[in-house]
């Protein structure tokens, strides 16, 4: 069985459909790029994937032994995250949370694996750093290794290079992707980036209210809406 | 000056001031943390408001004060809680609504029964020495329970601080957290607004958070120094306010006390210009 799979669904607020349609399933290992245009229903669908809200027609199943808490979250950086005041440590253990249930405080074990995830995104030597000092590329390394202490089988992004410079949002691709490839884990990203995401990704979901498209890369650049939206782009 | 202090400690009921005013500022610093960050600092300043006017209303009708506050700005906090997360009507204006309107309710309520007596001036702006011993008993049992929740929820309390929908996504209940902190966000207005005033109380809360934010790199120093900041600024300010100062009158000087409440926010200030200074310094010393 796959690991996500949407039947029919669709999601919305109070009565609006934000999003219909939905018919796509995600396999283990997956690198899936949900992309289109600003109220295309992207931020609705991750709230659906993420349980935060229930499909108003339609379902979404987990398979795998998959747990609506176990998937590792990426969210969009809010303005008073900026400038707080805590340990870059301290952000990444919070991301054992899920782990740790009604349990008030954590063990060795989600400290080691605080650690580990830390190590694995290469950001040691910030690890006692205070998270607003830290430039726009590090604070979305440690809000990954966060999301990588929430999870075992699956990344769930909402747009993570959103205001970073060329350079440092290349770098957090490749490294995505190396999470991706090295580890198996799958990766689910929201991105307004079409040119990156046909370039990492391994399927394409794109979103216009409905399902426009859903397939592998390949089959995406293939096909016209590809070539409506990325020609479009180049033309700007 | 020392006599005079040594002979205020000896006073019972300068204890009991003393016992409630180091766990309501411990209570207070570290709600105030979580608050300032979430942006909820001015809760804290509605809440007192609405206090004062429950106060009014407990006096006019020779009610026990605490008793009927408590339930009253709980209730308020959760309606405070409401509004500031629903879109539709702007948080801060909202808060300015409420405040206001309890405020001017109890001033109406106070001028019809009792007048603005010494009472009333206790409520709006302080007093350490009108507790009674039930004060007392009811004041260390609700801020252990205060002090023992926040220990327990400590890392959900920052997960939810830091960011909410990443806490919600893993499964905490969000709702349920911002919840049990503005409920002992109540709580603490209430024991403190004797102590500090309607009007100063959120002083206590907001000025520790700040002050240790100024030097303090991570969520858990953050915490401990407004903890350390908030007791110490209440003893020295306490202290200060017992022995008074000196001021000329005719050929002689005579002493005059400080007002309490007053008193412990300038010291608070003083911590928090002393504190932002070092900072600066240390900026310029690194640059």
């Amino acid at each position: 069985m796959a690991l996500i799979t949407c039947r029919g669904a669709s999601f919305g607020y109070e009565g609006n459909t934000a999003v219909a349609g939905l018919n796509f399933e995600v396999q283990s290992g997956n690198y899936l790029c949900v992309v289109g245009e600003n109220g295309s229903g992207k931020s609705t669908l991750i709230k659906g994937l993420l349980r935060l809200k229930a499909p108003i027609e339609g379902s979404v199943l987990m398979g795998d032994g998959l747990k609506p808490t176990e998937i590792g979250y990426l969210p969009q950086q809010t303005a008073a995250q900026k400038d707080f005041p805590a340990s870059a440590y301290e952000v990444v253990l919070s991301g054992r949370l899920s782990a740790r249930g009604v349990l008030p405080f954590y063990t060795c074990k989600d400290k080691a694996a605080a650690n580990e995830s830390i190590e694995r995104l290469g950001i040691t030597l910030l690890r006692r750093r205070c998270y607003r000092e830290l430039s726009g590329g590090q604070q979305q390394r440690v809000l990954l290794a966060r999301a990588l202490c929430a999870t075992q089988k699956v990344l769930l992004l909402d747009e993570p290079v959103a205001g970073l410079d060329p350079v440092v949002t290349q770098e957090l691709y490749r490294l995505i992707a190396e999470i991706n490839h090295n580890t198996g884990i799958t990766i689910i990203m929201v991105s307004h980036d079409i040119h990156s995401a046909v370039k990492y990704a391994s399927h394409i979901l794109h979103l216009k209210n409905r399902q426009a498209f859903f397939g592998t890369t390949t089959g995406y650049l293939n096909s016209p809406v590809s070539k409506a939206f990325m020609g479009g782009e180049r033309n700007d | 000056m020392i006599n005079t202090l040594i002979e205020m400690w000896q006073q019972p009921f300068i204890i009991r001031a003393v016992v409630v005013g180091v766990l309501v500022s411990l209570c207070a610093a570290l709600l105030g943390v979580s608050l300032v960050l979430k942006r909820y600092a001015m809760i804290g300043d509605g809440l007192s408001h609405v206090g004062f006017g429950s106060l009014a209303v407990a006096m006019a009708f020779n009610l026990a004060p605490l008793e009927v506050s408590i339930p009253v700005v709980v209730l308020a906090a959760f309606l405070l809680l409401r509004i500031s997360e629903s879109s539709k009507i702007k948080g801060d204006a909202a808060i300015a609504l409420i405040s206001a309107s309890a405020l001017a309710l109890g001033v109406m309520l106070i001028s019809i029964t009792t007048g603005l007596n010494t009472d009333v001036c206790n409520f709006m702006f302080g007093s350490l020495l009108t507790l009674s011993k039930d004060d007392l008993a009811l004041s260390v049992v609700l801020s252990a329970v205060v002090l023992t929740v926040f220990v327990l929820a400590y890392n959900k309390i920052f997960a939810v601080t830091f960011d909410e929908s990443f806490a919600k996504a893993t499964g905490v209940k969000t709702s349920m957290y911002n919840m049990l902190i503005a409920f002992l966000t109540a709580i603490t207005i209430v024991l403190g607004m004797r102590m500090m005033g309607a009007m100063l109380i959120s002083a206590l809360i907001i000025f520790p958070a700040l002050t240790s934010m100024r030097l303090c790199k991570t969520f858990r120093t953050v915490t401990l120094c407004s903890a350390l900041v908030s007791v110490g600024c209440f003893f020295i300010g306490a202290n200060a306010s017992f022995i008074g100062i000196q001021v000329r009158q005719g050929h002689g000087f005579i002493t005059r006390s400080l007002p309490t409440g007053a008193t412990i926010v300038v010291v608070n200030l003083i911590a928090f210009l002393i504190f932002w200074l070092i900072n600066a310094i240390k900026g310029r010393v690194r640059k």
